[in-house]
């Protein structure tokens, strides 16, 4: 199904420190789903290893219920071609702490290169799905302007119009807004619960319990390169079980 | 306590007088005067020979081939230079290794050294198999053919260290992002990585452009006629040494001159910033303002 993202025992280390120790994941097509944990539990790993930014050392991760990253061939699994891996992260949209907009070009460029290259989208058409998105995270009025002309949230919302502009199936978010002046995040926020309304899938790493209680079907406590609680927002939230989480939960919320 | 003023006008404070740098200039100015006086004086140096042979048709001859040799090998050093630099920091240890080992043998010989020896490749390689046809090596690898190998070469070594750090210069993030959105290696390379390196890359690439203007004179040991060589050949026969040498180095001084102009211009370019040679103008003149407007008060 369009949008269903499973991960299945996915380990990840880097220069032999573990940072995944075998996470499974299940989020079902619509949902939006929120990881939260302290810094260095392997949340934003994950979501990497979910497109491949970063090759999981062992583990399989499903996108609408394909294998994504690698083959299977004879029970065996193999790597991806580069020119498959790019096919598979086309299902995928990512938005990125760091906003990541390109600073060579215009909000218009930004969201059309992607089509317009990957895709081989005809370029008025990708302009003119570019010009709708930007009208849909309120920012039709910079198409011209460049990433530096815009606000920390501007540019994040940017960053949202551009991941949309590849019609992907999953939007992953990682921190979306830990980047951000206070008074900038709702903006942003705004842009995302507008999305979950819609019935994209979202998968966001995120600090902000406000928006994990108040949007997510589903919110994933990590810690140590572990799950160690997941459930509805309510209950992970408001009557953690784990010591950990309760310990999290008591530093986050204050 | 004193009285603070309150008024709606308080009046700008009257600027610092520089008088350092009046100073310094008129010394630097004398300073250059001595030495002119002392050259332009000089009974030994014929001056009018430098009028007569400035724009003579053998140095004209030679000022087109160091023009031409110039451009060639900076286009060979470019092309070389943006592939072993991709290559240089691809993740690929064959390509890695291979762009590695090009700079460094091409880095740790000399210039002079490599100019010759390309012009002497029939040493070790007498002929060339062209497919159809066999033929001499020395009838293929001109003194020309031989000193743009050789400085393209060295050119494209330098310059893959330029590109490369004009590729590290750029924020990780931006191929993270490219890539989540699908680009393969090479549109990230061609859409992102190096147009956001080339601000970077300019400005030591123009550097390396002037100095590929110069070494271009190295062929003179294979006599190529170059600028310097086809100055050198008129003195030989006349023993104007200096003179001619003034002749030739006034053309490089042009050569270099219109080239770090141009250098400003793509800089300009590149950075964003509008195209404008009245710019400058408008510092100096701004610069000047206030040394005129006391002359004028006066």
């Amino acid at each position: 199904m369009t949008g269903m993202v499973e991960v299945r025992k996915i380990h990840k280390s880097f220069h032999g420190t573990p940072v995944l120790k075998g996470v499974d994941l299940s989020v079902a097509a619509g949902s939006v789903t929120c990881i939260i944990g302290p810094s260095g539990s392997g949340k934003s790993t994950l979501l990497r290893c979910i497109n491949h930014l970063e090759k999981p050392d062992r583990g399989r991760v499903y996108v609408n219920g394909q294998l994504s990253g690698c083959r299977e061939r004879n029970g065996v699994l193999y790597e991806c071609r580069p020119r498959e891996l790019c096919l598979d992260r086309r299902k995928i949209g990512m938005v990125f702490q760091s906003f990541n907009l390109f600073s060579h070009m215009s909000v218009l460029q930004n969201l059309t290169v992607g089509p317009v290259t990957v895709k081989g989208e005809d370029g008025a058409a990708a302009r003119a799905y570019a010009l709708e998105l930007l009208e849909r995270v309120g920012l039709a009025h910079k198409a011209d302007a460049m990433p530096s002309q815009l606000s920390g949230g501007q540019q994040q919302r940017v960053a949202i119009a551009r991941a949309l502009a590849m019609r992907p199936s999953v939007m992953l978010f990682d921190e979306p807004t830990s980047a951000l002046d206070p008074e900038l995040v709702g903006e942003v926020l705004e842009v995302m619960k507008a999305l979950a309304a819609e019935g994209m899938t979202m998968i966001v790493v995120t600090h902000e319990m406000g928006f994990a209680r108040e949007v997510s079907d589903h919110v994933v406590f990590m810690d140590e390169g572990r799950i160690v609680e997941e459930g509805h927002p309510d209950s992970v939230l408001l009557k953690p079980q784990h010591p950990r989480l309760q310990t999290f939960l008591s530093r986050v919320l204050g | 306590m004193q009285q603070l003023p309150f008024d709606d006008d308080l009046g700008a404070p009257v600027p610092l007088r520089p008088w350092g740098r009046w100073i310094g200039a008129t010394v630097l100015i004398l300073f250059l005067a001595a030495v002119i006086y002392v050259f332009a004086s000089s009974p030994n140096v014929k001056w009018s020979a430098i009028g007569q042979y400035l724009f003579s048709r053998p140095i004209m001859n030679g000022l087109l081939m160091t023009i031409r040799l110039t451009a060639i090998c900076m286009a060979i050093g470019i092309v070389l230079g943006v592939c072993a630099g991709l290559m240089r920091v691809s993740a690929n240890p064959v390509l890695n290794g291979a762009s590695w080992l090009y700079v460094w043998f091409f880095r740790a010989t000399p210039q002079l050294v490599q100019v010759i020896f390309w012009f002497n490749i029939s040493l070790f390689v007498p002929q060339l198999y062209l497919g159809f046809a066999v033929v001499d090596t020395n009838t293929v690898v001109t003194s020309f053919v031989a000193a743009t190998l050789a400085l393209g070469l060295n050119q494209g070594a330098y310059m893959a260290e330029i590109v490369r750090s004009g590729i590290i210069s750029v924020d990780p993030g931006q191929v993270s992002a490219a890539t989540a959105i699908g680009m393969n290696r090479s549109q990230i390379n061609r859409l992102i990585v190096l147009p956001q390196a080339l601000k970077v890359i300019l400005p030591p690439a123009g550097n390396e452009f002037i100095s590929l203007l110069k070494s271009t004179s190295l062929v003179s040991a294979i006599s190529a006629r170059d600028l310097l060589n086809e100055a050198q050949s008129i003195y030989q026969q006349n023993f104007l040494v200096i003179e001619l040498l003034i002749v030739a180095s006034i053309w490089y001084m042009v050569l270099t001159s219109l080239a770090s102009l141009g250098q400003y211009f793509l800089e300009r370019y590149v950075s964003g910033g509008p195209v404008m040679a009245s710019d400058l103008m408008a510092r100096i003149v701004q610069n000047m303002a206030p040394l005129s407007r006391r002359m004028v008060a006066r």
